[in-house]
């Protein structure tokens, strides 16, 4: 773990004009994981792609935290049944040329 | 440039409410926001369309200019230009994926109604990650048995990239910040290229692994013998067992297709005998076959 890939919260709510407390909610729900590095409750540089969405969804659709855990599991299940789907597209096409 | 109907797009007459834009706007970015429809350009295009819609109806400037002028835009744009200088702007490059939004997300026809500072701020001076741009390659089975370095133009500019062997057809390989400028000072966004992998060969793929049919003439399945058989890398002998059966299934191990980023790995070969019957036989072969008929 390298302190140097952790953002603090207070930076990012500064760029991106959110009350630290919607963080805290956000680490509740257990969409984000806030830890303390040096003292200050940071994030993982890695998890910024995933925040901004999470803002955009909370802004732009009114979205609660708890709302926002629901649609991003549904994605993930909608993630797994379009890669399941894109396999079974792929094996179909072994029998495509034989009908 | 083309007249959009606005109230078309959010379904609603033209005496809606402000709390009834309001409504059908949230309703429909709900279904067609691009975090919830990743990877669906149809859906991205209606919600810039909407987005757009609300921008200029649930503005009442923007609306009384639209239902003043809307239907005939041209009469609006020489007012505006007698009115004020007003700034145009054109559409950049096409782009899809979703970072956050952008003057590019709106039409022509919005700009030159309202102008591209028209539009309300969103966040003020916010960062966000610049759009993911998405392209789709096309590529042959040969290509990705092999490892190799290919040159893709996205956006005007030349992006050179290793294309692992083993890309299975329809998988979405992500170049990080190859993508879109970043807003207000954002990161970049990603490229997202999504491989089409068209096969032309006489194999058929499953995974890692390789399926093809081999004939093999009658006495070589019964007697057994040996049958050369074509895998991907070349050619290979087998040994075939006496008394083979049509269908039979055979094996070669580490002959498939290359593992996706495992280097010298790869998937199996299965090769599937078809037996061919003689045809055009002769008095004597005739005879012969009945002679053996009776033996059974």
């Amino acid at each position: 773990m390298d302190a140097k890939d952790f953002i603090p919260v207070i930076q990012l709510c500064e760029q991106y004009s959110v009350e630290v407390s919607f963080f805290h909610e956000l680490h509740e729900v257990g969409l984000i994981e806030i830890r303390p590095i040096e003292n200050t409750p940071s994030l993982h540089q890695d998890a910024l792609n995933s925040i901004e969405k999470i803002i955009r969804i909370h802004r732009e659709l009114h979205v609660n935290p708890e709302g926002i855990d629901v649609v991003i599991n549904l994605l993930e299940k909608v993630d797994h049944l379009k890669n399941e789907l894109l396999k079974a597209h792929n094996r179909l096409r072994r029998y495509e040329d034989d009908f | 440039m083309t007249f959009i109907d606005y109230y078309k797009i959010l379904g609603l007459s033209k005496n809606a409410t402000k709390e009834d834009i309001k409504k059908a706007y949230r309703k429909l970015a709900r279904k067609y926001h691009p975090d919830v429809n990743p990877g669906d350009a149809e859906a991205e295009k209606k919600f810039k369309e909407i987005n757009e819609a609300n921008e200029v109806l649930s503005n009442p400037e923007n609306r009384a200019k639209y239902d003043t002028y809307g239907k005939d835009w041209k009469h609006a744009e020489e007012f505006e230009k007698a009115k004020q200088q007003q700034q145009q702007y054109q559409r950049a490059s096409q782009q899809t994926g979703y970072g956050g939004y952008s003057d590019e997300d709106f039409s022509e026809f919005f700009s030159s109604m309202f102008g591209g500072g028209a539009r309300r701020g969103r966040g003020g001076n916010v960062q966000f990650r610049g759009q993911d741009f998405n392209a789709e390659l096309d590529l042959s089975l040969e290509d990705v048995y092999r490892s190799h370095k290919r040159t893709l133009t996205v956006n005007g500019k030349n992006i050179r990239l290793t294309i692992p062997a083993g890309v299975r057809n329809g998988q979405v390989i992500k170049i990080k910040k190859h993508g879109g400028e970043g807003i207000s000072g954002g990161p970049r966004g990603d490229l997202n290229i999504k491989f089409s992998i068209i096969n032309r060969t006489k194999f058929k793929r499953d995974e890692n692994n390789l399926y093809t049919t081999v004939d093999l003439d009658l006495y070589t399945a019964l007697l057994g013998g040996e049958v050369v058989v074509d895998t991907f890398d070349g050619k290979v002998k087998l040994k075939v067992k006496p008394e083979t059966q049509n269908g039979t299934q055979v094996k070669l191990k580490g002959k498939g297709f290359p593992v996706y980023k495992k280097e010298g790995h790869f998937g199996d070969l299965f090769v599937t005998y078809q037996i061919k019957m003689p045809t055009k036989l002769s008095e004597k072969e005739k005879k012969l076959y009945e002679e053996l008929a009776k033996l059974r």
